[in-house]
């Protein structure tokens, strides 16, 4: 698998990171390096080993369905940008 | 399974016979109190931002925990759907940009979703049913909601709803037309209710389906399909498919090809249309999210809950069948509705006179599908929540029962208990207003000889058309104040009259 120039103009798209056209061709020459070493990883047989989701042996937390936060909508809005009547408020975005 | 339409389903085009196949994906919001990963309230409503955590705003550091109770209602809803459940689930990051995702990624289940292959089953019609199966059940998170009209160039986000658990129930695409599709959304809905694990409120959003749409000709592999998004009501459902496939075998029968695409119902204009914005965005880029560990639970877990599952649905149909001898439509209609149902059980049980005769399920089951339930709609509640008691309608139905009253005096007795006496005891009454029925034959017998006497003329015209029989019955109610027993009357009546 090789990652050609098109492809990193749209992956940086789908993430939203601006990317000037000097930019891609290196981008694309270091994604490539990565995915190489990636290809090294590949190699090891690993049929029939289970994934490793955690280094320690652990079960994941649950939590009671109790409402323990909320109720107030100035800590949520405090660092937005803009804010009207507790909404943040974005650029027009419709269909 | 169900693979092939049969003959009625199909859709007539200008070249022939067109099959259209539909497969859906529901959305049916996780009745909790808290959200799916955070402790901030999962109540409808509420002013902007007010049901917001750190986490479900996506603040640096914060990190998801998730609602054990959210888990319990994924498994209960899994064992409602007879699927697989599956003791080891992974959540991924399903990853897109838009100013209602604060986190730019819902937290979602693709691989390895907690519920696996199931089967619903569907009543089409009282006489067609049809098994449609389940591909999947996953957990994840909603997004908060936009708001586009209170500015030409701003929109405002209020994230509420951002973090809310949802399951998404996948089925196979196993439907065949748009009433098929209806009668699965209405049953899924009914378990769903059932189980208390959405509370199925469509108006509210609470459930919302997105409907996968092909056509073919019969017998042919499937066809090119697209998708109708968020599709908000059952009846929308159905026209949505109509629509969808009109317009897919029109393009066909064009000479034209179906491009696989997100589309939207416009209910006004009746018709869909392309959603092309979305189409770049469904590189979804999924991978697991490192924030979660695998959810595992051992089988006991499920057991435990399967235990203090409800009488679901078919369940109750077929125990009304057998337990009160009611026809298999009746049931159906009956549990279609888990309160409708209790209240039926409880009118059926509730305790008659001492002495009186066994009280009629079938006629309980009629008065409650027929008169109770059209006062019901006509005030626009639910059966079960109208001011009428089980106890008026179990006394109301004993009265016919025991020939205190007529069937026609019931309505009238109905007529007062809906009016002027909303929570009077039936048998008072029928008591205080003197509307037992008159089953004296000899006061019967006096009001039939006056009347046969002072018509001589009508006497002759029913011996020679025996349906005249109705005008004397009419006259015989008219001065009984309709008390008379009818069947007495018809009898008396044939005998005078020689008929």
């Amino acid at each position: 698998m090789s990652v050609d120039q098109a492809t990193v103009r749209r992956i940086a798209h789908l993430a939203r990171i601006k990317v000037a056209d000097e930019e891609v061709p290196h981008l694309a020459q270091e994604l490539n390096a990565i995915l190489a070493f990636i290809e090294e990883l590949s190699s090891v047989d690993v049929e029939g080993v289970e994934p490793m989701t955690s280094v320690m042996p652990m079960q994941m937390k649950l939590r009671a369905d109790v409402v323990t936060e909320g109720g107030e909508a100035d800590p949520i809005v405090a660092n937005a940008p803009a804010v009207e009547d507790h909404f943040f408020v974005v650029p027009k975005v419709v269909e | 399974m169900n693979t092939h339409a049969k003959p009625s389903k199909l859709i007539k085009g200008a070249t022939g016979d067109w099959e259209v196949v539909i497969g859906m994906e529901v959305h049916a919001q996780v009745t909790s109190k808290a959200k799916l990963f955070s402790g901030a309230s999962a109540e409808y409503g509420g002013e902007p931002n007010t049901h917001v955590s750190l986490v479900d705003a996506a603040m640096p550091g914060m990190l998801p925990v998730i609602n054990e109770e959210c888990v319990a209602q994924a498994v209960r809803t899994g064992l409602g759907l007879k699927a697989q459940i599956n003791l080891r689930s992974v959540f991924d990051r399903k990853n897109y940009f838009y100013p209602d995702l604060p986190q730019g990624y819902q937290i979602s289940q693709y691989k390895s979703p907690i519920v696996g292959e199931g089967i619903v089953t569907v009543d089409v019609s009282p006489s067609e049913q049809i098994a449609v199966g389940i591909e999947r059940l996953h957990l994840e998170q909603d997004a908060g909601k936009s708001l586009h009209d209170q500015s030409a160039t701003e929109s405002f986000v209020d994230l509420n709803r951002s973090g809310v658990a949802l399951m998404e129930i996948v089925s196979k695409p196993d439907m065949r037309s748009a009433d098929e599709a209806r009668a699965y959304v209405t049953k899924l809905r009914t378990i769903l209710r059932y189980l208390g694990t959405c509370d199925g409120n469509m108006e509210e959003g609470s459930l919302r389906a997105d409907v996968n749409v092909s056509v073919r000709r019969p017998g042919e592999p499937l066809g090119t399909r697209c998708e109708i998004k968020n599709v908000n009501s059952i009846r929308f459902i159905g026209q949505a498919i109509e629509t969808e496939a009109r317009r897919q075998i029109d393009i066909i029968e064009d000479g034209g090809k179906i491009d696989q695409e997100t589309r939207l119902f416009d209910p006004g204009r009746g018709e869909t249309r392309s959603m092309r914005s979305k189409e770049e965005a469904h590189d979804y880029r999924y991978f697991p999210d490192p924030d979660l560990l695998p959810l595992e639970f051992d089988q006991a877990f499920v057991d435990g809950l399967a235990a203090h599952l409800p009488e679901l649905p078919d369940a109750k149909k077929a125990r009304f069948i057998t337990q009160y001898g009611l026809p298999a439509y009746d049931a159906g209609v009956l549990v279609a509705d888990r309160e409708t149902a209790d209240y039926f059980e409880a009118t059926v049980s509730h305790a008659g006179k001492p002495g009186g005769a066994p009280r009629d399920a079938k006629a309980v089951a009629n008065w409650i599908m027929g008169d109770v339930a059209a006062y019901a709609n006509s005030i626009g509640s639910p059966v079960a929540q109208t001011h009428l008691q089980p106890a008026q309608i179990a006394a109301l139905v004993d009265l016919i029962g025991d020939g205190t009253i007529s069937g026609k005096i019931a309505k009238d007795l109905l007529a007062i208990l809906i009016t002027e006496e909303r929570d009077g005891d039936p048998y008072a009454i029928v008591e205080k207003r003197g509307m037992k029925q008159v089953t004296d034959l000899g006061a019967i017998e006096k009001v039939v000889d006056a009347i046969i006497a002072a018509n001589p003329d009508k006497v002759a015209q029913a011996l020679a058309k025996p349906s005249m029989l109705g005008w004397f019955v009419g006259q015989v109610m008219k001065q009984t104040g309709g008390k008379a027993n009818p069947q007495a009357v018809n009898d008396l009546l044939k005998t005078k009259l020689g008929l």
